[in-house]
């Protein structure tokens, strides 16, 4: 609480005696600092979490420390601002995060009303529901009546209430500012049914008491892509964020790793140069280093790399490819051309 | 300064120039200064219009007629997630908040002055087990004993399939307490007119009653009278009614459902935990405002009582207490306006109130996060004032009159 309330006097205090932004005004404050701040989840196995040692992993943390080892060709100069969904745009919108990248549902109100930009889906998700395994439920539609748990401020808390509707059924709605707090409330006993994205569910419910009396209903709600969002406004910094997701997605393709992509310098593949700026300059059309691609996917790897180790196989969370599969295998990750 | 001043004005002629009039020279660094100030908004403001522009976010207060489009567990109004707005939500948070407070600050009065008096028994135990609720309670903050109220009260309870049934058609579990549902026949106006007449036959008796005892001294039983006629006649009222076929009032049971207890009236368990968390946290500090406020009265006022013949309930009741009220309404005023500020906790325990539905969900949906803030604390302003105002007049009334 005193947390939001801070980034809201922030928000307000920063939006009352702000100037505008000019070209390129992120990445040079960004430069200027040192550091990229990013705005990240509270605390979401997979894509947002601190760990004991207070390193942050996850899908969408490795986004933040992409951006930065393109900047700085460093994934450590990033500064995670943990944030409950109500507070996350609000923190965006007022200058106290470079990025958000946290598990942000784009939606048209939010790209047009909030002064945001989505300039890329890293996840595609959708919403479903957990419920304890002893209610005997085999699907969502048999959730008529009971009470659900669900995190306030987000698409979740709508679609649900859309749902719920379409569906003719009742429901009783207990409504929780932060994830951590949700899914306590719904372990504890409170609701029948907690409900958030099927990559949160899977992650919930490995803090579950015990993960193994709940399950997941087969029901997708609704369409839920993920992405970072950035300030309406500074394209160049867009641009950057676009084209840093696009290159692990163009490297996996590529079969640029982690590993070999030093022996991948001196490949013949004109689309391999162009990417690792063996050829053209293409980094410096966007404000960074030729060998902009190479930093990121040396310290942080590409896409496939990423999602198999932070939600994938590699992780306690074993979430397959599915949607988030590239475009050559049937899924919807589809990188965009450098040239 | 001041000495020369006296000097100047002593020594001057009646008519100097104006530069050096005091008078003048203050208010002119006060309209100064306001100038200073309501310059110092306007660009603040222009400046937040200019830079919301820029940022293309939607400005404005048209937010509140768009539809809401999410349910909200606790609403005393009609609201629906297809059918209701923001502004619907913006209502449903306020009487949330609302009722809470004026529930709160009921109970926290009642308990507040039972342990304030308490601490100071004669009995050893009674006002050390006062001042040990005092000292523990006031000092743990309040978001910490929220929290232990919630988890406390969601943690013992029952599963809803197995209910704890207390009788009456009352239950509870770990979705909250459920109770029977009263429906009002069309007459129930005979059970309402009842109450009427017994609330003015005891306003007119025990006017009489006290005309009475100031020409008579003779006393009468104000109070079992007033029992009988307040709630005595209307329950007699509805029985007799009931016998011959015409019961005014019938209830709804909650029955059991697939997941939880349908029907019936719930209060929910976010509810409960915050106005325990409220009315006994604020208890304590009213409690030490009771004893100071007693502790004013000097100890001549209960020794002359006591020596009239007055018992100790009485003269507590007819002397010690009326006297305290004149110490103890100004800072229990505080006490109020600080319960229902804190009413805003509710957001860590999901109770939906004010802060919960408007500054939380709302203002992240729309965006508009200085309309939301902006209003929210108009809210909190008003509210504050109205109860003040109240109090004032309520001050007023128990304050010392000179004769």
């Amino acid at each position: 609480m005193k947390k939001a309330l801070v980034s809201i006097a922030f928000g307000l205090t920063a939006s009352l005696f702000a100037t505008g932004a000019s070209a390129q005004a992120t990445l040079n404050s960004v430069k200027q600092k040192g550091f990229l701040t990013c705005g990240s989840n509270t605390g979401l196995a997979g894509f947002g979490q601190p760990d004991a040692q207070g390193g942050w992993t996850g899908l969408d943390v490795d986004l933040c420390r992409a951006i930065a080892a393109a900047i700085f060709d460093d994934p450590t100069k990033v500064r995670y601002i943990p944030l409950a969904a109500k507070d996350r745009f609000t923190a965006l919108q007022s200058g106290e995060v470079d990025v958000l990248s946290r598990n942000s549902t784009a939606t048209m109100s939010r790209d047009t009303q909030l002064g945001l930009d989505f300039p890329v889906i890293n996840y595609f998700d959708g919403q479903g529901f957990m419920v304890r395994k002893k209610l005997g439920v085999s699907s969502a539609k048999e959730l008529n009546g009971a009470s659900i748990c669900t995190q306030q401020g987000t698409t979740t808390e709508l679609n649900l209430a859309d749902y719920f509707r379409a569906n003719n059924m009742k429901y009783e709605v207990v409504a929780f500012a932060t994830s951590d707090e949700t899914f306590k409330a719904y372990d504890a006993g409170r609701c029948d049914a907690f409900t958030t994205d099927a990559s949160g569910l899977y992650a919930e419910r490995l803090r579950a008491s015990a993960p193994d009396d709940h399950i997941v209903l087969p029901e997708i709600i609704s369409k839920e892509p993920l992405g970072p969002a950035v300030r309406h406004g500074d394209n160049n910094w867009g641009d950057i964020v676009r084209w840093t997701h696009n290159a692990m997605l163009n490297a996996e393709e590529l079969g640029v790793t982690k590993a070999n992509v030093d022996q991948m310098k001196t490949s013949d593949n004109p689309e391999i140069k162009r990417l690792l700026g063996t050829e053209g300059k293409f980094g410096e059309a966007v404000g960074l280093t030729n060998d902009w691609a190479v930093r990121i996917i040396k310290h942080v790897g590409n896409y496939g790399e990423s999602f198999e180790k932070n939600v994938g196989e590699g992780s306690r969370l074993k979430i397959k490819r599915g949607q988030n599969a590239l475009w050559t295998k049937g899924g919807l990750q589809y990188g965009i051309p450098v040239r | 300064m001041n000495s020369v001043q006296t000097a100047v004005s002593q020594t001057s002629p009646p008519k100097k120039s104006v530069l050096y009039d005091p008078k003048v020279r203050g208010a002119f660094y006060q309209v100064v200064l306001v100038i200073a100030i309501i310059a110092l908004f306007y660009v603040a403001a222009t400046n937040a219009i200019e830079n919301l522009q820029r940022a293309k976010i939607a400005s404005g207060f048209g937010f509140l007629n768009n539809t809401a489009g999410f349910d909200i567990s606790q609403t005393l109004i009609q609201f629906s997630a297809a059918g209701s707005t923001y502004g619907d939500a913006f209502i449903v948070g306020l009487l949330n908040t609302l009722i809470v407070s004026a529930i709160g600050v009921f109970f926290t009065t009642l308990l507040g002055f039972l342990v304030g008096i308490a601490r100071l028994s004669k009995n050893w135990m009674v006002a050390k087990v006062a001042m040990v609720y005092v000292e523990v309670l006031r000092n743990i903050p309040l978001l910490v004993q929220l929290l232990f109220w919630y988890i406390a009260v969601l943690g013992t309870l029952p599963q809803p399939r197995n209910s704890l049934e207390m009788g009456a058609g009352f239950y509870l579990n770990s979705r909250g307490l459920f109770m029977a549902k009263p429906l009002w026949a069309s007459n129930i106006g005979i059970l309402v007119g009842v109450l009427v007449l017994g609330l003015i036959g005891t306003f007119i008796y025990r006017r009489w009653a006290r005309k009475q005892q100031e020409q008579t001294g003779r006393q009468y039983p104000v109070g079992k009278v007033t029992l009988a006629l307040v709630f005595g006649l209307p329950i007699l009222t509805w029985i007799v009614l009931a016998l011959v076929g015409a019961n005014p009032i019938g209830f709804e049971l909650p029955r059991k459902g697939t997941f939880n207890l349908t029907g019936g009236m719930q209060i929910l368990p976010e509810f409960v935990a915050l106005l325990l968390g409220l009315v006994t946290y604020t208890a304590a500090f009213i409690a030490e405002v009771v004893r100071a406020g007693i502790l004013a009265v000097s100890k001549g006022q209960s020794e002359a009582a006591g020596s009239l013949g007055l018992t100790p309930g009485q003269t507590l009741r007819l002397v010690v207490i009326p006297q305290a009220m004149r110490v103890i309404i100004p800072p229990l005023t505080s006490q109020y306006l600080n319960l229902t500020k804190n009413s805003s906790l509710a957001v860590a325990i999901g109770y939906p109130d004010l802060v919960q539905v408007f500054m939380g969900t709302v203002l992240n949906q729309t965006g508009q996060a200085i309309e939301v803030v902006v209003i929210t604390m108009g809210v909190y302003l008003t509210i504050s004032l109205l109860t003040s105002f109240f109090m004032n007049i309520y001050n007023r009334r128990v304050a010392i009159v000179e004769r």
